[in-house]
C-alpha cells in the first residue's frame, strides 16, 4: 500500500514542479495547491499505512491494544491543511492585487521593482506615507 | 521558571491582540506596542540571565513529558537571539512612531508586527520540529502582511517574489520534517539527535538533510537561492525593511544553525562539505551583487546575503571557534544590518530619494546621521575596532586553524569589497554635493528625522560601538554557545530532566 501512495505523491510533485515553473501565476497557484496536498499525503505515508483501528485506550486499560493507526501525522496533517488553506487564501488575493497594478500575470514581465536599467525607476509616492 | 519561556512569545501576540482592539487610535498604538516591547527586554534578559547563571533550561508545554509533547528551549544561542530580537524590536517600534504614517497604523501595521516577533522568538525558543515549522509558517503570514501593507505597485511586485518562494520553501521544509518523522518516529529536537543515530537508511538521511538545507537555505537567502531577497526588501516602508533585514533571514541561519550542530551530524563530511561551498559562494555572489547596484536599499539587501554567507562559514567549519564565529557574527549583524537601514530611512527623508544618484550632501546637512552610517557601516565591513571586525577575525582563524586557506582567504577579500561598496554609499550620500534641485523629487525635503528615528538608531550604533569595544565579554558568550551546540549533553539533560 505505501508503495502505490509514494507513486502517487511522486507524480503529484512531478506534476505541481511542473505547473510551479510556468511563468504564469495562475500555473503557479495550481501547482501550489498541488503541490501541498502531495506534502499532506506524503506525511500520511510516512506515518504507515498498516492499520485501521483508531487507537483508543479500551476502559480496563492504560495504553491502546497493539496494532491501531499513527495518530499523530493526521494531527500534522491537519495543521498543514489549515495552514496552507490561509497561505493559499492570502496568495489569491496577492496575485490578484498585483495583476490589478502591474498588469500582467507573466513573472517575466513583473519587473516593477527591480527595473533593469535605474533610469527607469517609478518614484514611489505612497513609500511609508510620511507624516 | 518553566513558565518564563513563554513569556517572548505570549507577549508579542497579547499586544497584537490589544493593539488590534485599539488600532483607530495612532498614538495609543504606538504606546502600547511600546510597552510590550520594553517588557520583552526585560523578559528575554530574564532568560538570558538564567540560562547564563544556571544553564540550559526546558519547560514542557501542558506537562507532557519530553517526546510527546511541545518542549521550548532555552541554551545560550536561543537566548541570545530572543535577547537581540527584543532590541531590535524595541528600535523598530520607536523608529516606526515616526516612520509609519497612520493609515499604515490603521490598517493593522502593529498587530503584524507583534505577531512576526512572536513568531521569531518562538522559533528560536521551540525543541520541537513540527513547532518549529508552525512558527514558521506565522512569521511568514505576518511579514507578507507586512510587505504588501499599503499596496504600492512595488510592494505588490516584490511581494509576489517573495510569496512565491517562501511557500515554496515551507513546502519544502514540511516534506523534510514529514520524512524525518518517518524515519525516526519523533519530533522532538533532543530526541532525534538520540535516535538519528540508529538510523540503518544513511543515504535517505542525508537526503532529508539537504531537504532542510534547501528550506532554511531559502529562508535565510544562501546561494543561489537569495534572487528573492533583493527583489522584495527595498520594497515597503524602511521600518518593516529593517526588521527583515534584521531577523528574518537570521531565523534561517539559526535553524541551519540548529538542526545541523543537533540532528544532522552523522555524515558531517558531505553535509557540512556542501555548506562550504555554499558559504563561498554566498559570501562572493552577495557582494558583488551590491558592487553592481545604485540603490542604498538594494545595496544593502546584497549585503546581507553576502554576510549570511559568513555565518554559514562558521556552521560549516564545526569547530568550536567557528561556531562562535557564527554567533558573534548573528549578534553583531542583527544589530548593524537593522541599523543601517533605519538610516537609510533618514537619508530618504532629507533626500526624498533611495537612489544614489538623486542624493547627496547629507554630510553637510546632517552630520550625526553621517556619523552614524559612517560607524554602523564600516563595523559591517570589518574596521577595527569595531563589532564586525572581530566577527571576521574570529571567523577567518577559526578557518586558517583547520587549514582552509581558501575559504579564509574569500572572507578577508569580501570584506574589502564590502569596504568598496559602503565608501560608494558613503562617498554618494555623504559626500557629494547635493545634485542639482531638480532631479530630487519634492516629497519630503521639509521634513528633518524627528527624536524617535534619531535615538535607536543612535541606541544600536552605541551596542555596535560597545560590542566592538567590549568584544571579550560577547565572545566568551559565543564560545560558550558553541560549546554547547557541539556537545548536546547538556542540551539533552536540560530536555529530558535528570
Amino acid at each position: 500500500m505505501e508503495t502505490v501512495f509514494a507513486v502517487l505523491v511522486g507524480a503529484m510533485v512531478a506534476g505541481s514542479i511542473y505547473l510551479i515553473l510556468d511563468r504564469n501565476l495562475i500555473r503557479f497557484i495550481f501547482g501550489l495547491a498541488l503541490l501541498s496536498n502531495a506534502v499532506n499525503l506524503l506525511i500520511f505515508t510516512v506515518g504507515r499505512l498498516s492499520s485501521s483501528r483508531p487507537p483508543l485506550i479500551p476502559d480496563a486499560g492504560t495504553v491502546p491494544v497493539a496494532p491501531v493507526a499513527n495518530a499523530l501525522p493526521q494531527a500534522l496533517i491537519l495543521t498543514a491543511i489549515v495552514i496552507g488553506f490561509a497561505l493559499l487564501a492570502f496568495v489569491f488575493v496577492l496575485f490578484y492585487r498585483a495583476y490589478q497594478e502591474v498588469g500582467t500575470v507573466d513573472t517575466e514581465l513583473m519587473r516593477v521593482a527591480e527595473p533593469s536599467e535605474p533610469d527607469e525607476v517609478i518614484p514611489s509616492t505612497k513609500m511609508g506615507e510620511q507624516g | 521558571m518553566s513558565s518564563l519561556l513563554v513569556l517572548p512569545i505570549i507577549l508579542p501576540f497579547a499586544t497584537a491582540v490589544i493593539i488590534l482592539l485599539v488600532k483607530s487610535n495612532v498614538k495609543g498604538s504606538s504606546n502600547i506596542a511600546l510597552s510590550s516591547a520594553v517588557l520583552q527586554i526585560i523578559a528575554c534578559g530574564t532568560i538570558f540571565y538564567q540560562v547564563h547563571r544556571n544553564g540550559i533550561f526546558a519547560s514542557q508545554m501542558g506537562n507532557w513529558p519530553a517526546p510527546f509533547g511541545i518542549t521550548l528551549v532555552a541554551d545560550h544561542l536561543s537566548a541570545v537571539m530572543v535577547v537581540i530580537t527584543a532590541v531590535i524590536n524595541l528600535a523598530v517600534v520607536a523608529y516606526s512612531r515616526a516612520d509609519i504614517g497612520a493609515s499604515l497604523v490603521k490598517r493593522g501595521y502593529y498587530p503584524l508586527m507583534q505577531t512576526l516577533v512572536g513568531g521569531i522568538c518562538g522559533a528560536f525558543l521551540t525543541g520541537d520540529l513540527f513547532n518549529l515549522y508552525v512558527w514558521f509558517e506565522v512569521m511568514l503570514i505576518a511579514s507578507f502582511g507586512l510587505l504588501v501593507l499599503g499596496q504600492d505597485r512595488n510592494q505588490l511586485d516584490g511581494g509576489v517574489k517573495y510569496v512565491v518562494i517562501n511557500l515554496f520553501s515551507t513546502l519544502l521544509l514540511i516534506t523534510g520534517i514529514g520524512l524525518l518523522y518517518g524515519l525516526t518516529g519523533t519530533l522532538n529536537m533532543a530526541d532525534l539527535h538520540v535516535k538519528v543515530q540508529a538510523i540503518d537508511n544513511k543515504g535517505l538521511l542525508t537526503a532529508v538533510a539537504m531537504l532542510f538545507m534547501g528550506a532554511f537555505g531559502i529562508k535565510s537567502a544562501l546561494f543561489p537561492l537569495f534572487f528573492w531577497l533583493p527583489a522584495s526588501y527595498h520594497t515597503p516602508p524602511v521600518s518593516v525593511s529593517a526588521i527583515f533585514a534584521g531577523l528574518l533571514t537570521k531565523v534561517g541561519v539559526y535553524a541551519l544553525i540548529r538542526m545541523f550542530t543537533l540532528v544532522f551530524t552523522v555524515n558531517v563530511p558531505y553535509t557540512h562539505g556542501v555548506l562550504i561551498v555554499v558559504a563561498a559562494l554566498t559570501m562572493i555572489t552577495g557582494v558583488l551583487g551590491a558592487a553592481a547596484h545604485n540603490e542604498f536599499r538594494r545595496i544593502l539587501s546584497f549585503h546581507i546575503i553576502s554576510q549570511v554567507g559568513y555565518m554559514i562559514l562558521g556552521l560549516a567549519l564545526n569547530t568550536t571557534l567557528a561556531l562562535a564565529g557564527a554567533v558573534f557574527y548573528l549578534i553583531h549583524h542583527i544589530i548593524v544590518k537593522a541599523n543601517l537601514f533605519l538610516v537609510s530611512g533618514v537619508v530618504q527623508r532629507l533626500s526624498g530619494s533611495f537612489e544614489l544618484s538623486r542624493i547627496g550632501g547629507i554630510y553637510r546637512r546632517n552630520g550625526w546621521i553621517a556619523l552614524c552610517f559612517f560607524i554602523s557601516a564600516f563595523s559591517l565591513a570589518g574596521f577595527p575596532p569595531l563589532s564586525g571586525f572581530w566577527a571576521k577575525m574570529i571567523l577567518i582563524r577559526a578557518s586558517l586553524e583547520i587549514h582552509h586557506y581558501l575559504v579564509a582567504g574569500i572572507a578577508a577579500a569580501v570584506g574589502f569589497l564590502t569596504v568598496y561598496s559602503m565608501t560608494k554609499i558613503w562617498g554618494e550620500v555623504f559626500w557629494k554635493p547635493a545634485p542639482r534641485a531638480d532631479t530630487v523629487d519634492e516629497v519630503s525635503l521639509a521634513a528633518g528625522p524627528s527624536g524617535w528615528m534619531m535615538t535607536p538608531i543612535a541606541g544600536l550604533v552605541i551596542l555596535t560601538v560597545i560590542i566592538g569595544f567590549g568584544a571579550e565579554a560577547f565572545v566568551e558568550i559565543a564560545l560558550q554557545a558553541a560549546e554547547e551546540l557541539l556537545h548536546p549533553e547538556m542540551y539533552l539533560k536540560a530536555v529530558f530532566g535528570a
